[in-house]
Formats: C-alpha cells, structure tokens, sequence
C-alpha cells in the first residue's frame, strides 16, 4: 500500500516529517491534585494524578523516597468497535509500567519520601500513538499537580513506511506493520528516557528515525510549556496579582 | 486546516463500522507551472509556454490511458482523487498513469486537489460519492483557471455529459475526448481513442454501418444483484473461465462450489467471457451435458461456423445432442458425461492489451477513411477483436497490440483499439521445423538446428542459439554474477550453474514443443556445403523434438525411417561431414580425450559402472554446425567491432612442448611430422598401429602437448595472432552456449549490437575491463575443467572401491622406479611402481634412447605403449586419504 504519494503527502494529507495537530488542556478533573487532557489528532486521553500522599499499602512504603504508581487504560468507547477488555491485560500493564518508569525518571522522588503518587491515565479516542499521548498528558497533569520533576518528559513515536520516516503515525500507518519507535526524553537535559521499537531497522536508517523522533518530542515539549505558561497566566489572574 | 473524514465501512468479517479519519488542508500545494508567480516552481512540470492545460477525468483516464500515453498529449494535470478513483478501479491503468506522472519526458503533473484548502469539497447530503468527485473535479478546474489567469486555457476532458453541461455552466472549457483529439488534426491519433459505449456524448455521431448485424446474437449479462442472489441460492456457480489451449470454443470453469469443473461448449454458451474473467455459470440441463470423448481439438479456423452451431436450445443442435444421450446410455459407466454449463454474467474482466495482427484485408479505395478492422491475437483463446483504424495501410503488415474495450451483445467480436506498434511482422521470423539433438537428460539445451531445402536445391540451414541476452541485461546483478562465474560446471552428479535454475533449463533452454527465444544464425548452403549467404537475426523458435544424441544416431541408421525429422538429420549429416572433411584437409587437428561416463545409481548416488564416452557421428554432425556458427559470428563480429570483439584463440604449440611427443612416437617407430598443423593432422592421421587403440593413444598424447585454447579481446593482439591452431581457423569464438558459458553472453552482445538491434553495452569501451574480464573467463573455465576431472577421480574411486578390477593399460610414460599407464576402459591414468615405495635404488634403469625400461639383469623390460596388464583397486596409505592404486600382474 502507498503510505506516502509520490507528491509526498501522507494518506491524511501530512507531509512525513509534520505532527497531527496537538491540543491540551490543564485541570480538566476537579477533583484530582493535577489533570491534563492530550490531544494528538484523533487520538484523545486524559491524565489525573494524586498526590504526594499517604501510601496506601503499608508494605509498599519506601523510607528514602516516593512510590510512583500508574494505571493505563482504554474506555471501551476509543475505538469504533465496541469491545469489552478485560482490566489489566497484557497491553495495559506494559503501558502502565512503561509510563511509571519514563515518569519516575523526572520525577524528583527523594523529595517526597513515605509518600505516594498516583498517575490515572485513560484513553478516550484512540487513533494511533496512544502511549505517547499518554506520557504528554501525564506530563501535564503532573506540572499541573505541582510534583517537583527534573525537566518536563514529553514523548512521540515515528515510523518508517515506503522508505520514508514518518513523524507521529496514525492508527492506519501504525497498523501497516512497520516499525514503530516510541522516544521519550527529557528536551531541557537531552536525555532519552524511554526508547521501543517493535520491529528491525537497520542501524543507519534507526538513527535518522529516531532522530525525527526525537525532534518530534522538542516540538510537543514547546507546546507544552506554551500550555503550562498560559495556565499559569490564568492562575495568576485569577489570583489577581 | 483541518477537516474530519468520516465514513461507513463494512469489514471482512461483514460487521459495519464508523471510520474517522483526519485530513488536513494546506496552502502549501502547487500547481506545477512554471510560468505561475505565487507557486513554488522548483517542483513544476509542465511546459512553460503551454497554451493550454489539459484537467482529465476518472473515466477518460480509465478508458483512454493508451491515447494518454501518446507523447502527443502534453500538459495534463492529474487530479489526486482522478489517481485515487483509478487506483480502486484498475490497479494496471494506475500503474501506467503513475508511470507517466513520473517520467520526466512527459508533462504530466499531479495536483493533489484533495489536499489543497481551495479545491478540497466536502460531501453534500444526499449526494452521491461520483458526483460529489466530479464536482471536485470541476472546482479544481475552476481553481486552475482563476489561478493561471487568462494567459493559459485550462481545458476539462471528459466524455461524461452531465459532467461536461455543469462544468460549462460553471464557467470551464469542456470538451470530450474525440472532439479534443480532433482539434489536434492527428489523425492517427483517432484510432487510439476507445470508441465510448452508448450513453456517452460522443455515440451521438457514430450509427452502426451494418445493419444486418443488429440482431442479438449473446443472450444479455444477468445484471449483478441477480447474480449475487443466484450464487446465494446456489443456482449460479461462480469461477475463473479457462479457455481450452488447443480449442478455443471450449473452457472450463472450475468451481468451488459444484467442487468440479463445469465444460463451457461453445462461444455463445461462453457468452463473451474472456480467459481469465471470473464468471457465473448456470449448469445446463443433464441432456445437454457434454460427453469426455465428444470434447474434440478443433481445427485452426472454423471460427464463423462454430461460433453459431453449439447454440443451446437451436434446431441444429438437437440431432446432436440426442446422440450424445444414446451413446451414453451404451456405455453409461465406462464415459460419464462431464457438467455443462452456461455463463449467465461476467464478475470481473480479465482483460488486458494482446498482441497480434490485423485479418488480411483488402485496402478500401478512399484510403483515409476510418475502417473496421478485425484483430486476431497470437494467443488462439483470444477472439478476434474489432478496432477502428484509420490507418490500415500502416497496420496490415505490422504486430500490433490491441486492448479490448467492451463487447455488445450485438457483435459476434469484442470491439477495441490499437494500442501500439511492436515491429513488422517476419522481422522476427517464427521457424518450427527446429530440433535440438544433445546428451540424454541435458535440460540446459542452448542449441537447436534446423534444415529444409530450397526449391533451387541447396539447404537452408539454422543454427539456434539460446537468446540468454534477452533476459540478462548488462550491468545488472544476474548479468554481474553470471560474469563472476564464468561458466557452468559439470560435474559427474551434479551441475553448478552459471544463471539461475529457471533461466537455465526453462526460460532460455530450447526445449521441445514450447515456443523460445532464440539468435539463429541461418546460412543458405549448396549441397557442397558451400555457404552462399549468412543471415543473423533474433528468432522465435519451437523445437519439436529433443533429440538425444543415441536417438538421433538410430534415426539416421534406421533405413526404414522416411519421415521430416529423420529426412533433415540425414541431410544435415551429410553436410556435416562435407564440412568435416574440409576442415581436415585445412589443416584441423582431431583430438583426442579420455572422456569417460558414468552410470550413477539414482539411489546412492553410487557409479555402478564406468565407460569410455562415446563418439556419434550424431555428435560430430552437432559440433561441426557449432563450429561453423562460431566461425561465422566471429568474422561478424570482427568486421565490426575490431577493437573490442571477444575471441577465442589457440596459440601454436612450440617445438619444446612437443617434444615428448616425438620422442615417444619415435620409440615406437613413427614419425611425427610437426611443422605445421596440416602436417601433424596428417601424420597423426597416417600413425594407425597394428591395434585399433593405438591411434587415439597417440592423439591422447599429442593433445597433451597442446597448449590451452583461451579467450582474448581482439584490441590486444594483432591479427595474425588469432589463429585457432586446433580448428585450423583464422577466427574462432564461442557464440553457441550462451546458457552455460559468459563469453558466448558478450558475443551475443556483441552480435545484436553489430545488427543494430541493441546498443553497445558501455563495458565495450573500457578496453582493460574486457581484457579483464576475458581472463576471468579463461581462469572459471580452467578450474571448471579442474573441478570437472576431480568429480571424475572422486567417483572413479568410489566405483573401484566396491569393485577392485584387473584391466589391460598402456604405458604411456616411463620413470626410474616404473611408469605411468593409462587404462582405455576406464579413461585413468596413473603411476605403477615397479619397486616398493621408498626403495628408489633401482634395478631399473630408463633407457632413453629406446624408451625403454629395463631391469638392471636384464631379464625384463618394459617400452612405451606397451600393454601390460594391471590390477585397479584402492588403498589408504593415510587416514581418509583414499587413493587409486595400480599394480602390474
């Protein structure tokens, strides 16, 4: 199949190296300490997170710094077919330890010891790209949470169809079977903090793919910290300082 | 911009389901002129003083790619959603059209409509997905026109007429396909045009001339909502039409749910179908069903009549069928009647372009005007095919391609247009009476021979080459690697090919009864086998026999034979040994090699026997065309290529090297004479011993003293040097297999090029890349020969392991400590040692003089050529070091 036209245009009318378009909101739970939705295209997820607070479960409690926990989910509406997943499959809980550990990572957890932390995030549409969406949202929500973090970590995946990496796949060009490089990292130190390929590249082409990768996430780190400024703007409005 | 697409689809599985997708507009498209001054026209590809700008439609895209491909047509801009609707409706027509976008030759540009923020249209309610795109195509149209301005006219083809009335309302120039194509006063470009099924603008102007052919002669296609429910129902069966090969009025239509072939009878029964369509059948009732043995081989042209008399139902028919069931009913269990059936619709077409000619027909007076002609394919399951032409002079004697368009039920042929031209008919001359005569099982067959005679008495004579050039092309990685290996190598069990197994023993092997691509050189011969006159040229072939050489050499003998084939072996035989005798008399040496066979066991892979390979006159009769076909192709390819052909020499052996020659001839008593080629054949020729075996004795002995034949480029040695000292040729090269040698490749390259049918490949040029080459061939063929003779040893042993055998030898050279023998039966040769091992001090001694080895006492002596007798078996001296050991008894 043709992923990319001779002219260069994607099936939904992108050029290989753009994003969907991003959209995000700050504090859309109220009753959660901090809250973002994501929006990349079509795919759509929220993200609340709780705490630092008390630690649930005793026996989990670490002295020297904070318990990090997430859970990933899918509503049963964000595809189109209606389908009943059970709770904590095998997908899920991937997904769910791999944003626990890209979070923990930014998260400054000594800070905060005896405490724990819970990251909600669920997907509403899905439409390719879900993780990194996630990780973006999560991200947000943190901020908005006010948790001391290293640098913001923001996350986007890139692929390689026709002979072209493509930026930020869709759920028709993610489904085509190519490989598919998830980057996480932290834009400020430049560092990867999470990186997943399930397929093979050669190392040559790996490279350019994840550099577009890469590039991908400095441009949804600028988005976001646009997002954070104007939210914070509105705080400091509303304050009235 | 950004814009949701949402859409219903239904899955495989039949679930429907809601599909969203995003599509983003830009203003970051183009519209690919180059004159434009708001675009970027880094990418443009269009001409930059065109006047006008051609917008074409899905339909006139779909049915007239072959007019599009005409370089007539220039500045055509190719909507995205004209290359989507193509792409989900004839993947091969949106092939050719992506074909033309990106050939850099032609000004085809693609405007992504769909994506630009001006052009995109949304769907409206209650409209359909055509219309919905015909409209897109108009506002890009439109976009067009207000974008250039008024300093180019953008023109919009279409044939569809509602299309054309909207867009002139609108405000766009439209015209139709014919009426554009008149305006450009081409006429030949009118016979490209598809001549527009009835409910276009164009049928308007166009009345059918023959009236008497308006009645119906296929029953109407059942339309496809009937046939759905039919093959629900199971009263229809659907499957692909296969055309009987060697009858075209009889197909087979294998289905899946019947679980059997049903047998189409006849054209009408076929309704239209072509080979390959996917079809639904209705079964026919059990009387009318067709009997195995009444399923005959039609003749070659009972076309008209055929097509009327296997109407079902009609009056002539039914005698026919009634004796069907009584013949039947005889014998009801030995022949079953196979099902019949009808076909009631066609699902998908398989149709595509076909190659072959126009129906002799005679040139109507006026000349110009348009004619109906009828096409009739090379593939007999084609029918013929009607097009409109308007230049029938050009076309009678030329291949053409046809496509086929539609068919009526109307018209007793299908109707199309001419596509293209390929060449003139005879240029590539199709010759049958070819036969190839090789050694039993040889699947890699690159030579087949033909010979008839000419009313003036002499023979025309065809050597056929393989065409191996046609497939692998210069500078590819086939070609690289073929040129790395050189050659084929033989060995006892097995052989390592140069190309690739489907190249070598089907593709290019000129095997029987298939129609292959060859390079012939044809001589016309007098029956002295004098050459009057050579002609080279790329041949279509089909062999009808493979011979092998035992088969052709019983054919010659038996007396009793008078047919073609054996006819023309007798008559190339004779010629051959015409050829044969003057090739002597110039000078040419027969040598002699101690070839062997094998009989392998098929299970073990084990010899089970060992003999000398034995020498037809059948195999002298292939080598000498061989030979002479070499010859000729050299002197071609010399005459043109001086600098650059690729030859084959054999140098003179020097005196030195003969030495041993004479010295063992002398012992003997015989007389070598030397000097030149001509004298040693003679001499070798005069040297018949008392034994029939002395003789190939001696010529075993002088081949050894040749030196090797080896492969030059004519550019690095001066002419006089290219002498073949073996054949006693001026010129000599290898052109005849090209399947199992590279140097018969390049000469084929060189023998096209030196006809004009291809160009030089540039490697030609690169005077010390040939050379290089050359040596290349000249080292894989000597390690072949190597490889090849150690396959030899390795079985030998083998053979003689199971089988220790007692064998008369010859001594064929002498040592202090004993000789070496050479044993006939078996082609071996090797050491035996008088004294044990490691004692050299012999008693022995050489007597040089008399060639003889002599026992110090004297009481025995040993001379050159004697026979002895030896015991043949194996030792092993070392551990897995097995080796052949030969003890005098």
């Amino acid at each position: 199949m043709e992923y990319v036209s001779p002219e260069g245009l994607r099936l939904d009318g992108r050029r290989p190296t753009e994003m969907r378009q991003l959209r995000a909101e700050v504090g859309v739970v109220a009753k959660a300490d901090g809250s973002a939705s994501f929006e990349m295209g079509n795919t759509k997820v929220i993200a609340a997170v709780y705490g630092p607070r008390e630690v649930q479960n005793k026996g989990q409690q670490m002295n020297d710094q904070a318990l990090v926990r997430c859970e990933y989910s899918m509503a049963n509406f964000s595809t189109g077919d209606r389908m009943r997943k059970p709770k904590g499959d095998r997908r899920s809980t991937e997904i769910s330890l791999v944003i626990r550990q890209t979070m923990e990572a930014c998260i400054l957890t000594h800070l905060m010891p005896r405490s724990q932390i819970d990251i909600f995030v669920q997907v509403l549409q899905a439409d390719g790209g879900t993780r990194s969406a996630c990780i973006n949202a999560a991200t947000l929500a943190l901020a908005d949470a006010g948790i001391p973090m290293r640098d913001l970590v923001t996350s986007c995946s890139s692929g390689y169809l026709n002979s072209t990496p493509l930026l930020d796949l869709n759920y028709i060009e993610d489904s085509a079977g190519g490989p598919d490089v998830t980057v996480g990292i932290l834009p400020k130190l430049d560092k990867v903090t999470l990186l997943q390929m399930d397929a093979k590249l050669p190392i040559d082409i790996f490279e350019n793919v994840m550099q577009l990768a890469i590039e991908g996430c400095k441009a949804v780190a600028n988005y976001i910290r646009e997002i954070l400024l104007e939210n914070t703007k509105q705080l400091e409005f509303r304050r009235g300082v | 911009m950004l814009q949701n697409k949402s859409f219903v689809r239904k899955t495989k599985q039949g679930k429907v389901i809601k599909v969203v997708r995003e599509h983003y507009l830009r203003d970051d498209i183009y519209c690919g002129a180059p004159f434009c001054n708001v675009c970027d026209v880094s990418a443009a590809r269009l001409s930059s003083n065109s006047s006008t700008i051609l917008i074409v439609d899905t339909n006139v895209v779909l049915h007239q790619i072959d007019l599009l491909e005409n370089p007539a047509i220039e500045d055509v801009v190719v909507l995205s959603i004209v290359l989507e609707e193509v792409k989900n409706k004839n993947i091969a027509v949106y092939n050719r059209l992506r074909a033309l976008c990106s050939n850099p030759l032609r000004r085809f540009f693609v405007f992504s409509n769909e994506y630009h923020k001006d052009t995109f249209v949304k769907m409206e309610t209650g409209e359909s997905p055509n219309d919905r795109n015909d409209r897109a195509i108009r506002v890009a149209s439109q976009w067009y026109q207000n974008h250039l301005g008024s300093i180019v006219r953008v023109l919009l083809i279409t044939n569809d007429r509602e299309n054309k009335r909207k867009a002139t309302k609108e405000g766009i120039s439209a015209e139709t396909v014919e009426s554009y194509v008149k305006s450009l006063g081409q006429p030949s470009l009118l016979d490209l045009i598809v001549q527009p099924p009835s409910e276009d603008v164009a049928m308007e102007d166009v009345e059918d001339l023959r009236p008497a052919k308006r009645k119906v002669i296929y029953p109407e296609h059942k339309p496809m909502s009937e046939i759905t429910a039919g093959l629900h129902r199971g009263i229809y069966h659907q499957g692909k039409l296969r055309v009987n090969r060697f009858n075209p009025f009889e197909a087979y239509v294998g289905s899946e749910s019947i679980g059997d072939e049903i047998i189409i009878c006849g054209r009408t029964n076929m309704n239209r179908a072509f080979d390959g369509d996917v079809v639904a059948v209705e079964l026919l009732p059990r009387e009318q069903w067709q009997e195995e043995k009444s399923l005959v081989i039609a003749d070659e042209d009972d076309e008209e009549e055929d097509g009327v008399h296997l109407l079902p139902n009609s009056a002539d028919d039914a005698p026919r069928v009634t004796n069907l069931v009584q013949g039947s009913a005889d014998d009801k269990n030995a022949m079953p009647a196979r099902l019949s059936g009808r076909v009631v619709g066609i699902i998908k077409r398989n149709w595509h372009s076909y190659c072959g000619s126009l129906e002799p027909m005679c040139l109507p007076a006026g000349g110009g005007g348009v004619v109906h002609a009828l096409f009739v394919s090379k593939d007999r399951r084609i029918p013929k095919i009607r097009i409109q032409t308007r230049q029938l002079g050009n076309l009678l004697d030329k291949r053409i391609i046809v496509s086929v368009d539609s068919w009526d039920c109307l018209s007793r042929y299908p109707s199309g247009h001419y596509v293209r031209t390929i060449g003139e008919i005879g240029r590539i001359c199709v010759i049958y009476a070819v036969f190839s005569v090789d050694p039993p099982g040889c699947k890699d067959i690159d030579d087949a021979l033909h010979c008839t005679t000419l009313p003036n008495g002499n023979f025309e004579v065809g050597v056929h080459i393989a065409d191996v050039t046609n497939f692998v092309h210069p500078g590819t990685p086939l070609d690289d690697e073929a040129a790395q290996r050189g050659t084929s190598v033989y060995l006892v069990d097995r052989r390592i090919d140069m190309l690739p197994k489907p190249l070598t023993e089907d593709i290019c092997s000129l095997r029987a009864d298939v129609e292959r691509l060859a390079f012939s050189v044809i001589w016309e011969m007098t029956s002295e086998a004098e050459i009057i006159s050579t002609r080279y040229t790329k041949t279509i072939i089909k062999s009808y026999a493979a011979l092998s050489y035992v088969e052709a050499q019983a054919r010659m003998d038996d007396s009793r034979l008078m047919d073609h084939l054996t006819r023309d072996l007798r008559n190339m035989n004779a010629l051959a040994k015409v050829m044969r005798q003057r090739r002597i008399d110039r000078g040419a040496i027969t040598l002699a090699s101690a070839e062997v066979k094998f009989e392998i066991d098929t299970e073990t892979h084990d010899p089970l026997d060992i003999g000398m390979y034995q020498i037809r006159e059948a195999n002298q009769m292939v080598e000498e065309f061989m030979l002479a076909a070499n010859v000729s192709v050299a002197e071609k390819i010399l005459k043109h290529f001086p600098l650059c052909s690729l030859l084959r020499r054999h140098p003179s052996p020097t005196k030195e090297m003969l030495e041993p020659l004479l010295r063992t001839a002398a012992a003997v008593g015989l007389f070598l004479d030397v000097t030149s080629s001509k004298a040693l054949a003679d001499s070798l020729d005069r040297a018949v011993g008392d034994d029939p075996y002395f003789n190939k004795l001696i010529r075993i002995l002088a081949t050894r003293c040749m030196t090797q034949a080896v492969y030059f480029c004519s550019g690095d040695l001066s002419p006089a040097e290219f002498s073949h000292y073996g054949l006693a040729a001026p010129l000599y090269t290898h052109f005849t297999s090209p399947i199992r040698r590279y140097a018969d490749v390049i000469v084929h390259r060189l023998l096209a090029a030196s006809l004009g049918i291809t160009k030089l490949p540039d490697i030609f040029q690169n005077r010390p890349q040939l050379t290089s080459t050359a040596d290349n061939l000249n080292y894989r063929h000597r390690n072949a020969q190597m490889a090849s003779r150690a396959s030899v040893e390795l079985h030998t042993l083998v053979y003689f392991r199971k089988m220790p055998t007692d064998a008369e030898a010859r001594i064929v050279k002498l040592r202090s400590n004993g000789f070496i023998v050479f044993v006939p039966k078996f082609g071996i040769e090797g050491p035996v040692y008088l004294t044990p091992g490691a004692d050299k001090t012999g008693e022995w001694f050489v007597d040089e003089q008399q060639q003889k080895l002599k026992k110090i006492d004297g009481s025995v002596s040993y001379s050159v050529l004697q026979t002895v007798k030896v015991h043949i078996n194996v030792t092993e001296p070392q551990p897995n070091r097995e080796k052949l050991q030969l003890t005098i008894i």
